[in-house]
């Protein structure tokens, strides 16, 4: 059919043509494309929902990663998303190298100090909405690593996290059960709401003026961004 | 190419005698250690003793840099090695008063130097004297405190700042025709292996100067060591240093220190299992290096990595059949291993071999996906080259140094393990470029094969009853107080290195890591000084790092 003449009206049957695939399948008990919502359905492909519903159900399935590899779990990560385990099977596996194409972020290791406020922008510049997987012991706790000095005690004191995917690594099975699991909570609009964050970006000049403030008040500029880690006080 | 088992040209002995002779009267006193005999010498006598080891007496290797604290002194440790020779060691002490720790910089006779005192800066706090650029390496410029010295608080808060970085070098590129650019790296950027970030100035398209900020993935890996007690609390943490299933390698860095160190046997069955082991291990981490350095070359998700991965995964699977994990393995235990091979051997070793099999059909097409492919060539022949002088300078070792044409393997040179016995080869390659590095890795990826192969015939045909995995090891093990050892393994990147100082306790007094990629990546500034940005790119590829082991 040419898409010069544009067809005014249908003259053959209507019903769907299946040669081609019944022919593939065969004789048999498969009646996988027979089901009853296609049978609802008929010739008019309509259906009658919410749009938010319909919006989540797009959304979860259809998310895309950001690329972002932090530590050990990272490779485990990257086993994810290769052949064998190829999370792209359940509609969430394109790796995103820009946090502006990204909806979900993996947390794929521990968080440092020095590296929390360079994942705090990166979330930030992710657009709405957006999901976090933690990933591994170190994202819940700091892991094997939590008495460091340098590691701050889980992601969540920074991001939000919706799914915790523990393990150390966790295998890349325990990663598509976790994503499988977000998705799931997504299309059924179950995401989470926005938690309380302790460690925010502030700026120099809004600290209150204590010690450390004050040692470090010739070296930091007024308006530059800082992130304050207080040891004792975290879990 | 390659050289056989033996070096052509055997290096001459020093002795201690002649070591002596070199450092004459600046030597106060000795101070042995378990691997190589110690001079202590004074602060401002670094550069002198240094240059006269690396020029009259051969040393042109500084291995590592340990600093630690005393109750009276700060310490300083230069861990000297031959190239030609890495078997013959020397050990320099440069103590430092505590109320003023200040030493003078090695870093005129040794490039690598410069990131070592920069780092003995940062976790201990000694300064060094003439130091180009005294920064801190590791933790954010604010930070406060040296966490490895002895008066540091660990609950006090800290401030990080999220800066915006200036141009290092405007003020002197600063012409009317040429302008300089400021371009940051990282540290999410999906070509620098992790948390990376490189401050580059770029004039034009070519690379003026690059800075690599490391540090984004600091753990503490040497304080969670000096916490755990040596007979099973520290061997976790060697599996996540260099994370990309190098794992075994790793183990073995510290299993050899610690074996070394309380005089431990490993009988000569477990020997050959860890040898297996780590050729495992070196295979899969190769295969990722060259996945990932397809994936900086060309730029997407293709087919080269995805086979990178696929093959990886049976490697894999055969690691975890062996030790009961994908990735940390924790399978070393001081004196042996954890278990036997898993039953039904038979199975086992089918499995192994399908593997070797099929190898030499998937390295072929590695060559012809890859290294056959012109695009390729003309992206890495002649990019990023890296002198053999110059790699020495900065400590380079591993595929990195091999692929500079640097003829040193520990495995053939300063011999542990099973290797000795076993018929391989050591792979160089004169091409100094990134091409060469690629290219060395693929090689060692067969003569690994190689040495898997000739373990499983010994392995299967092992008299029943001489199976044993592990040596007689006591619960607790307290190496005598005051005894020091530094030993290096051939690590999947190159020399790891493990320092240990025994107090007399159960856990280490001192635990330093010397990784490979911390060196290999100081190199990177000299590889593409004046070349262009996407060749920065493949370079930083080519040098193959872990941030893990970078930043420990």
């Amino acid at each position: 059919m040419s898409s010069n003449n544009p067809q005014q009206s249908i003259h053959d049957s209507t019903a769907p043509s299946t040669d081609t695939r019944d022919s593939r399948i065969g004789e048999g008990p498969d009646d996988r494309f027979n089901s009853k919502l296609r049978e609802a359905f008929g010739s008019t492909p309509f259906i009658l929902t919410k749009f938010d519903k319909f919006m989540n159900w797009v959304r979860g399935n259809s998310m895309f990663m950001l690329q972002f590899g932090i530590a050990c779990c990272s490779i485990e990560m990257m086993h994810t998303y290769a052949i064998k385990h190829d999370l792209d099977r359940f509609g969430a596996g394109v790796p995103r190298a820009s946090p502006r194409q990204a909806d979900v972020m993996i947390v794929p290791g521990t968080i440092v100090s020095k590296f929390g406020p360079r994942m705090k922008r990166v979330y930030d510049q992710m657009p709405e909405p957006k999901f976090v997987v933690g990933m591994g012991s170190c994202t819940i706790s700091g892991g094997p690593f939590q008495e460091g000095y340098n590691v701050v005690k889980g992601a969540e004191e920074i991001i939000p996290i919706d799914i915790h995917v523990p393990g150390c690594p966790p295998r890349p099975e325990a990663l598509v059960y976790g994503v499988a699991k977000l998705q799931e909570r997504i299309r059924n609009g179950e995401s989470s709401a926005v938690v309380v964050k302790p460690y925010e970006l502030e700026q120099f000049g809004d600290l209150e003026r204590d010690e450390l403030v004050q040692k470090l008040a010739d070296d930091i500029d007024e308006e530059d961004l800082v992130m304050r880690y207080n040891w004792a006080d975290s879990p | 190419m390659s050289t056989g088992l033996e070096r052509e040209r055997p290096p001459v002995e020093v002795t201690e005698a002649d070591l002596e002779a070199v450092i004459g009267d600046r030597a106060l006193s000795r101070d042995d250690h378990l691997n190589a005999p110690g001079f202590v010498i004074r602060p401002d006598d670094v550069q002198d003793v240094l240059s006269d080891l690396k020029e009259r007496a051969g040393f042109d290797h500084l291995s590592c840099l340990t600093a630690q604290q005393y109750e009276d002194r700060y310490e300083s440790i230069y861990h000297m090695k031959k190239y030609a020779d890495p078997t013959q060691e020397v050990s320099i002490v440069v103590p430092t008063p505590t109320d003023e720790p200040v030493s003078e910089s090695a870093e005129p006779v040794f490039r690598t130097a410069d990131w070592h005192e920069r780092e003995a800066f940062d976790l201990v706090g000694i300064d060094y004297e003439g130091h180009p650029d005294p920064r801190r390496i590791l933790l954010p410029e604010t930070w406060q405190g040296h966490p490895l010295s002895h008066d540091y608080d660990q609950e006090k808060p800290q401030l990080v700042t999220l800066t915006e970085h200036a141009n290092p070098v405007q003020p002197d590129h600063h012409e009317a025709e040429s302008d300089t650019m400021f371009l940051n790296v990282g540290p999410h950027h999906p070509a620098t292996h992790g948390v990376l970030h490189i401050k580059a100035v770029l004039d034009g398209e070519s690379v003026v100067d690059v800075d690599p900020d490391i540090g984004y993935l600091h753990r503490c890996e040497e304080q969670m060591c000096q916490q755990g007690t040596y007979r099973h609390q520290i061997m976790p943490y060697p599996d996540r240093w260099d994370y990309v299933s190098a794992g075994l390698l790793n183990e073995w860095a510290y299993a050899r220190a610690a074996e070394d160190l309380a005089d431990i046997e490993v009988p000569e069955y477990a020997q050959i299992i860890r040898t297996m082991g780590a050729e495992f291990c070196r295979i899969a981490s190769h295969m990722l290096a060259l996945a990932t350095f397809a994936l900086d070359v060309y730029g997407d998700f293709t087919a080269i990595f995805q086979y990178g991965m696929r093959d990886r995964e049976v490697v894999q699977d055969i690691l975890e059949d062996l030790t009961g994990q994908r990735l940390m393995f924790n399978y070393f235990r001081l004196g042996g291993v954890a278990w036997d091979l898993p039953e039904p051997r038979e199975e086992f070793f089918a499995k192994c071999r399908n593997f070797l099999d099929e190898l030499p059909a998937k390295v072929d097409e590695y060559h012809d996906l890859l290294t056959g492919n012109e695009i390729f060539q003309v992206r890495t022949i002649d990019t990023g080259i890296l002198e053999p002088d110059v790699a020495k300078d900065y400590g380079c070792t591993g595929p990195v140094a091999r692929g500079s044409g640097i003829d040193y393997d520990l495995r053939r040179d300063d011999p542990y393990g099973y290797y000795p016995e076993l018929d391989w080869n050591v792979v160089t390659m004169d091409g100094c470029d990134n091409y060469a590095r690629v290219l060395t890795r693929m090689q060692e990826v067969e003569e690994s094969a190689k040495i898997i192969e000739q373990c499983l015939d010994l392995l299967e045909d092992w008299p029943e009853d001489e199976r044993d995995i592990q040596s007689n090891v006591p619960r607790t093990l307290k190496p005598d107080a005051d005894s020091e050892i530094y030993r290096a393994v051939e690590g999947a990147k190159g020399e790891l290195g493990i320092y240990i100082r025994s107090d007399g306790t159960d856990k280490p007094a001192r635990f330093k890591i010397r990784s490979p990629c911390f060196h290999n990546l100081s190199a990177l500034g000299e590889m593409v000084e004046d070349e262009y940005i996407p060749d920065l790119i493949a370079s930083l590829g080519s040098l193959d790092i872990v941030l893990g082991e970078v930043d420990r």
